[in-house]
């Protein structure tokens, strides 16, 4: 046999091997719909008008988070402040908050009865109405504000401390930071954040559908909704399925041909420092985006935390078993996401066309929740008792839902400590293990426990497949809040909604404090 | 019924607590979610029933009743489920031609709903008028559709296609104004807050102060007066009636112990079961006489008709009723 250029590692081979895997289990289920529908039902009008509207929600979500969040990671970039570490934690609360908790906060401030309409009311103002497009919109800003400015702050971490230090050593003036600097790192890292985003926000069901306002406002995934549960349709379902997964491909393809690899070079690892050319205006407006990001993104915490913490001690025991029964979950879950994230990332990062590979992450964010789960329970159902599965598969796919988030941050970084210590390791001979530990992994820390600590809080906050599957006694947390929902019990369900808030907000916490340290630093 | 998997895990959960026994009789019912949660019914009609029957009953539960028929359908004839508790009379046609239902073949006493029920596949276990709740203090409560339409009066209700309440709402309308529906739904446009997945999301808004009115039951002030002792929620009457959501059960074809099930569906409308649905469901019991209600009940406020489609009106009229709904919404 011919000898390869480059050896396939282990590693690469259990990347390959995953890659494959995921593929299957992400569009095996979306197959088995197909396969059960016998084939694709027509659209309707309405599906069409469906399709435009997520299009267009989801585009104008991506551009307004994005751009809104370049002023925050940069102030973040070059601040060093008191609490900086708790800012950055808590502001990524809103990411990893179940939909409907966080609708619950934005509405205390914005709704109708909110403290901002009471504010405008009070001094004579008129008052400004959420729902519709632009409450879409806010909504999915609040949410995905923080993940842009996350994304985007490792990028601006992973310039080197010895190239700033050069920087200040050749005078350069803060448009020659952003000219040299800057530029390149927002080209980079802009249109994969924004991609990720779009992808988010196309899946979007309940937001769009409370505060959408109405029929106009609906998403595709409702369309799958409806025509799954209302008409039965699974050809339809299907069909549309395929169309998310087109919008996806398609958006994938677009935001690749304007991303570009920014390339610092290497460096050894020592803490940021002072960003050059700052003047009294950078520091002013670094603190007014800053304030400004801090009080959209934790009023509407506040509010929710103070509607509902009084009842948190009164919470059933049923609440407290569920909040457990979350958290194993939540473990589980991550651990299986970042054991398929690694060998991937660093496949991919291997190669030299990474595309392809990369768009396999992005997949299941933009499969549908509920084409996944009805696909896998048309798979389980022939073999085994899809509701006695319901918390592993609830687990699988809430990895399979992290996996693209673990990528994004884990791609990046992997290439970087491929381009900057892969050839030193090359030239010691060190491979696998070694090479992984000593080499690759250091530098891997501060997206590992990032990507982790989303994992997590994922899974915490999920109410996808669990809702499809779910049995007696094996009720989640979001799960149980519902219900207490649904039982009129609203004070108990905002209890619930604190108690997941801060589980959610622990579980990312601890994950992402590993890998926080030079962040926080 | 699928008896090796059902095999497999009762042999195992035998072995893991060593208490069930392999001879106990398993009855599966799958319900919709808030029907089997601490504060729903299940609890209480596990209880009584496994006092009468010598059987094992297990809930299975789902999102709410149109997620629990899509459910069943995808699970065909291969399903577990042995009885299917919570569909409504908006689904049951679905339900009998998708070929699920085997005839129940109980001839109910003491039914205390307002119409006359005589169907082979179902038996209602519940019912209730669907009603705009308010709080007890608004101004110029409407009185009928019409008078909501020309107020400036603001209302949350749910998606017909996601939920069965949003459904019920539109049949509401299609049952009380026929061909005059659509310029109801036009006048109706501007007083629509919002449109929730589902009822628990519309209710906390309206909670939260979001909307003056919600689309919910006329039983709804029951639970704030009961349970919480709360009696500033009332419903608005509408003059032309309010639409009847009933909640039935039936015998699945797949039931592997037909005479447990229709052992199930005698018990659903004895007292045994009733007795729980009150100041559980917050619905009114199908089969229990209005002097063994909960105290409070007297209170709530009692349409001057009851409207409701039959089972087939309903089937027929239902996507014509949405493709209204969806284009007077969407100018």
């Amino acid at each position: 046999m011919a000898k390869r250029a480059q050896p396939i590692t282990l590693t690469q081979m259990i990347g390959g091997a995953f890659v494959v895997l995921v593929i299957l289990t992400i569009l095996g289920p979306l197959g088995a719909v197909i396969y059960r529908a016998e084939g694709f039902s027509g659209l309707r009008a309405a599906d069409w008008a469906a399709v435009r509207f997520t299009l267009l929600q989801a585009v104008l979500s991506a551009l307004v988070s994005c751009l809104a969040a370049i002023p925050v990671a940069r102030a973040l970039a070059r601040r060093r402040f008191r609490g900086r570490g708790a800012y950055i934690s808590l502001m990524g609360a809103p990411f990893i908050l179940p939909v409907i908790v966080a609708v619950m906060g934005l509405l205390a401030i914005f709704g109708r009865a909110g403290w901002l309409n009471a504010a405008l009311e009070a001094i004579g103002a008129g008052t400004i109405e959420i729902y519709g497009l632009t409450g879409v919109v806010l909504a999915h800003v609040f949410l995905n504000l923080p993940l842009a400015t996350r994304l985007l702050l490792q990028a601006w971490l992973a310039v080197p401390a010895e190239r700033i230090r050069l920087a200040h050593s050749l005078n350069f003036t803060a448009s020659d930071m952003r000219r040299h600097f800057e530029g390149p790192l927002l080209r980079a890292t802009l249109p994969g954040a924004a991609l990720v985003i779009f992808l988010i926000c196309t899946t979007s069901f309940a937001v769009a559908l409370i505060l959408g306002g109405g029929p106009s406002a609906t998403t595709v995934e409702l369309a799958i909704y409806q025509a799954f549960q209302f008409d039965f349709d699974l050809g339809r379902a299907a069909l549309l399925g395929v169309i998310q997964v087109a919008i996806c491909v398609g958006a994938g393809a677009i935001a690749w041909r304007f991303a570009s690899a920014a390339n610092f070079g290497g460096g050894l690892d020592r803490p940021a420092m002072h960003w050059p050319g700052d003047s009294p205006l950078a520091r002013l407006l670094d603190r007014a985006a800053l304030v400004t990001a801090g009080v959209f993104l934790l009023l509407p915490l506040a509010a929710v935390t103070g509607q509902g913490i009084g009842a948190i001690s009164g919470l059933p025991p049923s609440t407290w078993e569920a909040a457990l029964r979350s958290i194993l979950l939540a473990l589980a879950s991550t651990a299986l996401a970042v054991t398929l994230a690694l060998p991937i990332a660093l496949l991919i990062a291997g190669k030299a066309s990474r595309a392809g590979l990369e768009g396999v992450g992005l997949l299941s964010i933009a499969v549908s929740p509920l084409v996944v789960g009805t696909g896998l329970f048309i798979l389980i159902f022939p073999v085994a008792d899809p509701v006695a599965l319901s918390l592993p598969i609830t687990g699988l796919v809430n990895a399979l839902v992290a996996l693209p988030f673990l990528l994004r941050a884990l791609i990046p970084a992997a290439v970087q400590a491929e381009a900057t210590q892969g050839r030193l390791a090359d030239a010691l001979g060190m491979g696998g293990m070694a090479r992984l530990r000593h080499a690759i992994l250091p530098r891997l820390r501060r997206p590992l426990g990032f990507g982790a600590g989303l994992a997590a809080a994922f899974s915490m906050g999920d109410l996808g497949v669990i809702a499809l599957f779910s049995a007696q006694g094996q009720e989640t947390l979001p799960l149980e809040m519902y219900r207490l929902f649904g039982s009129y019990r609203t004070n108990d369900a905002q209890g619930a909604a604190v108690l997941l808030m801060a589980l959610s907000l622990g579980m990312f916490w601890m994950f992402d404090r590993g890998g926080r340290v030079n962040a926080a630093s | 019924m699928n008896l090796t998997n059902t095999t497999i895990i009762a042999a195992g959960l035998t072995l893991l607590t060593g208490a069930a026994s392999a001879q106990t009789p398993v009855l599966t019912v799958y319900t919709y979610d808030s029907f089997n949660s601490e504060w729903g019914p299940g609890p209480g009609v596990e209880f009584a029933f496994e006092e009468l029957c010598a059987c094992d009953l297990q809930f299975t539960s789902t999102g709410d009743g149109a997620a629990l028929l899509a459910r069943l359908r995808l699970e065909g004839a291969r399903s577990d489920a042995d009885i299917v508790l919570g569909l409504d009379t908006n689904l049951m046609t679905a339900a009998v031609e998708a070929g699920l239902m085997a005839e129940h073949g109980v001839t109910p006493e003491g039914l205390t709903l307002p119409i006359a029920w005589n169907n082979p596949h179902f038996l209602p276990f519940d019912w209730g008028y669907f009603a705009f709740v308010h709080r007890a203090d608004m101004d110029d409560v409407p009185g009928s559709f019409e008078e909501l339409a020309a107020s400036d009066a603001s209302i949350v209700i749910q998606d017909p296609r996601s939920s069965t309440p949003g459904l019920g709402l539109l049949m509401w309308v299609q049952n009380a104004y026929g061909d005059e529906a659509a310029a109801i739904w036009e006048g109706l446009a501007d007083n629509i807050v919002t449109v929730t997945p589902g009822w628990s999301e519309a209710y906390g808004l309206f909670l939260e102060g979001e909307a003056d009115m919600v689309l919910s039951y006329t039983t709804s002030p029951a639970y704030h007066l009961i349970a919480e002792e709360d009696d500033s929620y009332d419903a608005a009457l509408f003059s032309e009636g309010h639409y009847m959501q009933i909640e039935v059960g039936g015998i699945l074809q797949t039931a592997d112990t037909p005479a447990l099930a229709q052992q199930f569906m005698e018990f659903m409308v004895s007292p045994a079961f009733q007795n729980v649905i009150p100041e559980t469901n917050w619905m009114y019991p199908a089969a229990l006489p209005a002097e063994d209600l909960p105290e409070g009940f007297e209170t709530l406020m009692q349409p001057s008709a009851a409207l409701i489609f039959t089972p087939e009106d309903a089937a027929s009229a239902r996507d014509e009723a949405l493709a209204i709904w969806q284009n007077a919404l969407s100018q």
